[in-house]
């Protein structure tokens, strides 16, 4: 049984020559997704600001009008609520309540009499679920509401989660260009470390411009598709050092355009499949994991986009030398390639 | 290439088996899984250990109250050091508790090497600094001290709590701390009211005299009582018998069948309460549970045995509760819940549901994508890829990894890379092929030039992936396990398993085309 061609294997798109509209292209994403940043900024989940979210099955179809007119009664700021997957399924989000001096005071005092005796004294937090709690059985008489999922992170927390989410995203793009630079050289790195800068801005600038929440999660999918794109970007940083010693005399943008086509098919091939499942994931996977879901699918695609269309161009606009790949001891497995086909 | 030595085919084959075997718990039913636990434990018997966010469950970080610790430390200080001043008749002109200290201004500067020499022989961790005028001195807090105070208040409130949690019979709680000053309870298949309710109680339990009623007496308090609104009564300040006396309560019944919570008082215990009801018969005494009374029963005869009841108008549930609560004696710091996450069982049930389906579909999409483009090896793809999950399944069950919703995702997106590296030898060995290569050569240059392309590739992943590991937490600590493992296993099942594959056909067809 033979299997089918998707991309021609002489296929002999002219990518570099593109690099300009490219550029431009990726330019306007890049800016777009600051300016949508700085602009809209981000929705940030409870993850990062601190607050409530409280995921509700009703016993019967919501009036989400009414729900919101009793809930905001409470004066425990804007309460949100939307649907969540279904109709009788809600998402109810509180934002962070703060505590006032003299109820600080107040509990404080309630925490010197009672040592040890943490529910004794509840936090303006604890207060504000269970006013919620009790609004909600009021609205729906009493019949039993399933609280499928509580989540509440203190402002503190809040805080170190984000940075740990900062940290975590600076380290891995770091962490990515120094393994390039050792195995390649810094011109790789440099170009490897620009293509996924542009993919997380994209990113990131995607929940600007849709207002989806950005949480912890999207903070692991960017890594992800940092990770992604690298490979992507990795086989085709290879290919062209291979050739770059193979083909001493080819121009440097003919050799560039000549391995991205090499590598097209590959690409393309790896990108289908992996989006093919993540589809699977974003139709049947369930609401809570859909804008997980959702970032990778994006992130994977612009991945894809910027290994071809960012990665190789900017590393040809670096001028690299043939010189410094031309016997390089790094790379054990490719010299005793060469020298394998020098036998045959 | 051609030739693969007979110890490696029984290595890979090795592997696959123990993929294969080490897999298949999950697959089974409940029930048989069930009979499974009755096996030898040597033969694969353990299935991957769902995450709160699939099970349901209460996850909590509460900050333990580091301060307040500090600040009574000081207390005592500041109280230790005015004792030992008045024993020794120094002049010391004044003694203030600061932040995380004492500053002590001695009357002279003889008093106060006395006082610095004694300072330091009790506790030598304690960092002491003389002012230029040679009177004041402040003793501190700071270094080895702080960490070892630290310490010491964690690892017991950890005691403290999973004593408590542990009443509650749930399978593997895990409570853990977290930095200097937090601690991370995680109870699977609990909401965080209970688990809430156990660690945020005392329960001060004490045995009261009754004070005159009406007219309050000096050393009198009045407390209400716990199940009947509005009405107090009042006892004598001073408990006759305190919690620490307790040596065991449990639940059980009194001879009118109501639910009723037994209790054994140690050696002192026993002797003290047989010896207040002896000279007291006739007169009510309270049984008060944190500053309310549970009943006020007389006293008929002298109770010497060590042993009694408390009845109170409980129902089972709260009679067992209330066991567990003075069982397990009180925390030495506040605790403030800072972070807390729970799932309740419905919505972890359909996450799995969810889960299973969309990595079925996933995994189906891949399988016949592959056939389809790649015909013939894109079935041996699809045998590598099954390995593959099976081995991701196998690992998690082996080490007891946690599987979260993030994870089943990160199985899903390894489904889908993992034919990365498969695609990346088959279109290697077509472009060879195109090179004008024989079946033969082509195959074992695509393999061998491939390598290192996929060595790269998969370690800039395995990069991210570690980082995620190390700076996530919960779910998404689930996803880059799940990401790392199929990483790891991918590059075994494309490599290692494909290229067995192919070896052995090339062997058997000796083919002069490839079907590619």
């Amino acid at each position: 049984m033979r299997g089918i061609r998707l991309i021609p294997n002489d296929s002999n798109v002219n990518f570099i020559g593109l690099r300009m509209a490219a550029f431009v292209i990726s330019t306007m994403i890049v800016i777009a997704s600051i300016f949508l940043i700085a602009q809209d900024g981000l929705n940030m989940g409870i993850d990062f600001t601190g607050g409530t979210v409280i995921e509700i099955r009703t016993p019967e179809t919501p009036n989400l009008e009414n729900m919101r007119t009793s809930l905001n009664a409470l004066g425990l700021g804007a309460i949100s609520i939307q649907e969540f997957g279904q109709a009788d399924d809600l998402l109810i989000r509180l934002p962070e309540q703060k505590e006032s001096e003299a109820e600080h005071a107040k509990r404080k005092q309630c925490i010197e009499t009672h040592v040890g005796e943490t529910e004794k004294c509840p936090t303006v937090n604890d207060k504000a679920i269970s006013s919620v709690k009790k609004s909600l059985d009021d609205t729906f008489n009493g019949a039993e509401i399933d609280y499928r999922r509580i989540e509440f992170v203190g402002p503190q927390v809040g805080q170190e989660l984000k940075l740990k989410g900062l940290y975590a995203i600076i380290f891995s793009l770091l962490g990515i260009m120094v393994y390039i630079w050792f195995r390649f050289e810094w011109q790789f790195g440099v170009a490897a470390l620009i293509a996924l800068a542009h993919d997380s801005i994209a990113t990131v600038g995607l929940f600007a411009y849709t207002q989806m929440e950005f949480n912890l999660s999207t903070v692991a999918a960017i890594l992800m598709i940092a990770g992604y794109s690298i490979n992507d970007t990795v086989i085709v940083f290879d290919r062209i050092r291979e050739n770059l010693r193979k083909f001493k005399k080819m121009p440097l943008d003919e050799l560039f355009n000549f391995s991205v086509n090499q590598t097209l098919s590959r690409t393309i091939m790896t990108s289908l499949t992996t989006l093919l499942a993540l589809v699977a994931l974003y139709t049947f996977g369930g609401e809570v994991i859909r804008g997980f879901v959702y970032a990778l699918i994006f992130g994977i695609a612009v991945g894809t986009y910027s290994s071809i269309f960012v990665a190789s161009p900017i590393l040809l606009m670096m001028n690299i030398k043939r010189g410094v790949l031309g016997t390089d001891s790094k790379d054990k497995s490719d010299q005793s390639a060469d020298t394998a086909e020098a036998a045959s | 290439m051609i030739q693969i030595a007979r110890w490696k085919i029984f290595l890979i084959l090795a592997v696959c088996f123990y993929g294969i075997a080490y897999s298949s718990p999950n697959l089974v039913s409940e029930k048989t899984h069930i009979y499974m636990q009755s096996l030898p434990s040597i033969l694969p018997h353990k299935t991957v250990n769902l995450g709160l966010d699939l099970r349901g469950g209460a996850h909590l970080l509460y900050q333990v109250d580091m301060a307040k610790v500090f600040k009574d430390r000081a207390d005592r200080f500041e109280a230790d050091f005015s004792d030992f001043t008045k024993r020794n008749n120094l002049t010391t002109k004044s003694i203030a508790v600061i932040d995380k200290g004492v500053r002590i201004e001695a009357g002279s500067p003889e008093e106060a090497s006395t006082l610095k020499a004694m300072i330091r022989k009790n506790d030598s961790r304690l960092i002491i600094t003389t002012d230029s005028d040679d009177v004041t001195i402040t003793v501190s807090m700071e270094g080895d001290f702080v960490t070892q105070v630290q310490d010491q208040i964690i690892s017991q409130v950890i005691e403290v709590v999973r004593r408590r949690i542990d009443e509650m019979g749930t399978t593997e709680p895990i409570i853990q701390r977290q930095g200097d000053d937090r601690v991370v309870i995680q109870v699977p298949g609990a909401s965080s009211e209970e688990v809430r309710e156990l660690v945020g109680k005392t329960a001060k339990l004490g045995f009261h005299l009754v004070g005159a009623q009406g007219r309050k007496g000096f050393r009198d308090v009045t407390w209400p009582y716990a199940d009947e609104p509005g009405r107090t009564l009042n006892v004598k300040k001073n408990a006759i018998i305190d919690g620490d006396m307790l040596e065991n309560a449990q639940p059980s019944f009194n001879q009118a069948g109501q639910p009723v919570v037994s209790f054994r008082l140690d050696a002192t215990g026993s002797r003290k309460f047989c010896d207040v009801t002896r000279k007291n018969v006739g007169k009510p005494f309270a049984i008060v549970l944190d500053e309310e009374v549970i009943s006020a029963p007389r006293i008929n005869e002298a109770i010497c045995g060590g042993s009694g009841q408390i009845s109170g108008g409980f129902d089972v549930k709260e009679a067992k509760n209330l066991a567990l609560l003075l069982r397990a004696g009180a925390l030495p710091a506040n605790l403030e819940v800072v972070e807390e996450r729970t799932v309740g069982p419905s919505l972890g049930a359909d996450s799995v549901a969810a889960g299973k389906i969309a990595s079925l579909i996933g995994l189906a999409f891949v399988l016949v994508f592959m056939l389809v483009v790649y015909g013939f090896f894109g079935l041996m793809a699809n045998i590598a890829l099954l390995v593959n999950i099976s081995l991701i399944l196998a690992i998690l069950s082996s080490l007891q990894a946690t599987l979260t919703l993030p994870g089943i995702a990160g199985i899903v997106l390894t489904v889908g890379m993992a034919v990365d590296a498969n695609v990346l030898i088959f279109e290697r060995i077509r472009e060879e092929l195109d090179g004008g290569r024989t079946a033969v050569s082509a195959i074992d240059a695509g393999y061998s030039r491939a390598m290192s392309t996929i060595v790269d590739s998969n370690l800039t992943t395995l990069i991210a992936a570690a980082i995620l590991f190390t700076l996530g937490t919960g779910p998404i600590k689930g996803f880059a396990v799940t990401m790392g493992i199929g990483i790891i296993t991918s590059f075994f099942s494309a490599i290692m398993v494909t290229r067995l594959l192919v070896v052995l056909w090339l062997k058997r067809a000796k083919p002069k085309t490839v079907p590619i």
